[in-house]
């Protein structure tokens, strides 16, 4: 049950984004989409989620390519945050998690274990205490937790999230992020997700993608991968690195 | 929820059949409504059953078939559009139908050929809006854009056509042009097309709670976005059309009367469907009753009845709420 790209060829008009990607995500894993903007991170999450096809490879869930997947049978495997969605909802903050079954669901009637599966997530992001409010009045940042409850409801094996920390403060960026990583080490999923704060991937991150301007991609272990002169490189902006307690973050220069 | 959803459906069927009977029973003739129970039941007859069966009932059957078809056609391109301002006629269906009608009403063709004109040039609109707007890399604002740009090409024609109209013929045209039921018949194939196409919307209507979200979103949900769009797109085409040939484009209703169901409260197009359906019926019931009634016996359009109780009651409503 893993994630694998094969030779994967992806590119916007006037750039190539990549060529020859091969990569596998398994379960238990996490990791962090690291580049400059525009350097195609979205575009590769979307390829690597079943979004969109790839000019050449293929992208397999348990060795079966996710074009041959129904619709619905891949939204119940792997579930897409998307940057942002625009469109405003009119409704609750609890009808707007149970939108998340709908891959479950018979697509008719809500059944109870979906509303108690709602539930049940935006009690994991805090929410479970506005279920009741319209979602239009809620901040961004609580808007961005109640994204992220509807993407538990939908319970997929993998999480492809963009930018999930979003209009998140301090603290609330660090629980959503020990969420995904107990996602992943206690609870079997994979997550992929797309951080523009290095210092959080180098703290929840087993594994990194930098996607560097030149269209080189290079994947392994975070601990390897992200190191000063490499998040130099890839962001071209001077860097000074500040040892910490339990490992290191850096500072524009 | 679902006991929520059965109170509303319940209160909204009875005002819709308030809303038939008082149009029954109204008119340049007054019927008691006792009359028309009897009437209906077929304990009357004479001259009370035969205004009852032959003149008062097709023309309420017609006229709730029409609002209930305009009020689904506006919240499905709507949901379709990701936009509020999106009614029935955006995309040219009512446009493409009166040019039609009304160059063949210019070239002095019978009420019938009138009609086929009219579902002529109703098909020929989708099938142009479609044709330029899903094309290769078509998207929802392209596909607005290409409606929006064809009306106003419709309208200059329209514009066009009443001026090169003799005197005599303008005032005919005009009626057209403005909605009007004094010409509806057989409400038989408005229904059929108003079940139906509830039924396919309500079938549909999670995923159509979803292609709010985006269509990167829907897509990851497992919503076959495309075909699902399509599929609203000729639903609500078809439901225009079947009103355009019916009775003229007759305004307001698809716009106003979604925008009213949703500011009463209901969010999710579960609810939002089935009661749109109920709340435009009955508004151009009463609207049509009011049109044969005001000045009688001379008809007003009905199109001005809508618009006239229909601004007001939601500009009230959109004050009260925001």
């Amino acid at each position: 049950m893993a994630l694998r790209a094969d030779r994967l060829n992806l590119s916007v008009p006037g750039k190539i984004l990549c060529r020859d990607l091969t990569l596998t995500v398994r379960p238990g894993e996490c990791w962090g989409i690291l580049g400059r903007n525009g350097s195609g991170k979205t575009t590769l999450l979307h390829a690597l989620a079943g979004l969109s096809t790839p000019e050449r490879g293929v992208v397999t869930w348990a060795g079966q390519p996710l074009a041959d997947y129904p619709r619905r049978e891949l939204a119940r495997r792997i579930g897409v945050l998307p940057q942002d969605e625009g469109g405003e909802f009119r409704g609750t903050v609890r009808d707007y998690a149970l939108l998340g079954r709908y891959p479950h669901s018979a697509g008719f009637a809500s059944a109870a274990d979906d509303e108690e599966a709602a539930l049940a997530a935006l009690r994991r992001v805090g929410m479970a205490g506005l279920a009741g409010r319209a979602l239009n009045t809620l901040s961004g940042g609580e808007r961005q937790r109640v994204r992220i409850a509807m993407l538990l409801a939908q319970a997929p094996q993998l999480y492809c999230l963009d930018e999930p920390l979003q209009h998140l403060d301090l603290g609330h960026q660090a629980e959503v992020l020990r969420l995904l990583r107990k996602l992943a080490a206690e609870e079997g999923k994979a997550v992929l997700m797309v951080l523009h704060e290095t210092l959080w991937a180098g703290r929840f991150c087993d594994h990194a993608l930098l996607l560097y301007d030149n269209g080189a991609i290079v994947a392994g272990a975070a601990a390897e991968l992200l190191t000063g002169e490499n998040l130099e490189r890839l962001y071209q902006c001077g860097l000074q690195e500040v040892p910490t307690a339990d490992g290191r973050c850096w500072i524009p220069a | 929820m679902n006991s929520h959803l059965s109170i509303w459906l319940a209160s909204a069927l009875v005002i819709s059949l308030g809303s038939l009977l008082v149009g029954i029973a109204l008119g340049s003739v007054n019927l008691p409504f006792a009359t028309v129970l009897h009437a209906l039941t077929g304990r009357e007859t004479g001259l009370a059953a035969d205004i009852v069966w032959q003149l008062r009932l097709p023309r309420v059957l017609a006229a709730f078939a029409c609002g209930g078809l305009l009020a689904l056609a506006g919240t499905l391109l709507q949901a379709l559009l990701r936009n509020p301002l999106a009614d029935p006629y955006i995309l040219g269906v009512s446009g493409g139908s009166a040019v039609a009608a009304l160059a063949a009403m210019l070239f002095g063709l019978a009420a019938a050929a009138v009609n086929l004109a009219a579902l002529g040039g109703a098909l020929g609109a989708v099938g142009l809006v479609f044709a330029l707007g899903f094309g290769r890399g078509g998207s929802m604002v392209r596909l607005l854009l290409t409606g929006v740009v064809l009306s106003a090409g419709f309208g200059a024609l329209i514009s066009l056509l009443l001026t090169l109209a003799p005197g005599a013929e303008v005032r005919g045209m005009l009626f057209w042009l403005m909605g009007d039921l004094s010409q509806a018949q057989a409400p038989g194939v408005a229904w059929g097309i108003l079940l139906a196409a509830l039924a396919l919307a309500w079938w549909q209507a999670g995923s159509l709670d979803i292609l709010g979200l985006g269509e990167i979103k829907a897509r990851s949900l497992g919503v076959a976005v495309r075909p699902l769009q399509l599929g609203i797109y000729f639903t609500a085409s078809a439901a225009t059309a079947a009103v355009v040939v019916e009775a003229g484009a007759i305004g307001f209703v698809g716009l106003i009367v979604p925008h009213f169901v949703r500011l009463l409260g209901a969010g999710g197009h579960r609810r939002l469907l089935p009661l749109a359906v109920l709340a435009g019926g009955s508004f151009l019931t009463l609207a049509d009753t009011l049109a044969r009634t005001v000045v009688a016996p001379q008809q007003l359009p009905v199109g001005v009845l809508t618009a006239l109780l229909g601004v007001p009651l939601l500009l009230f409503l959109l004050a009260r709420k925001v």
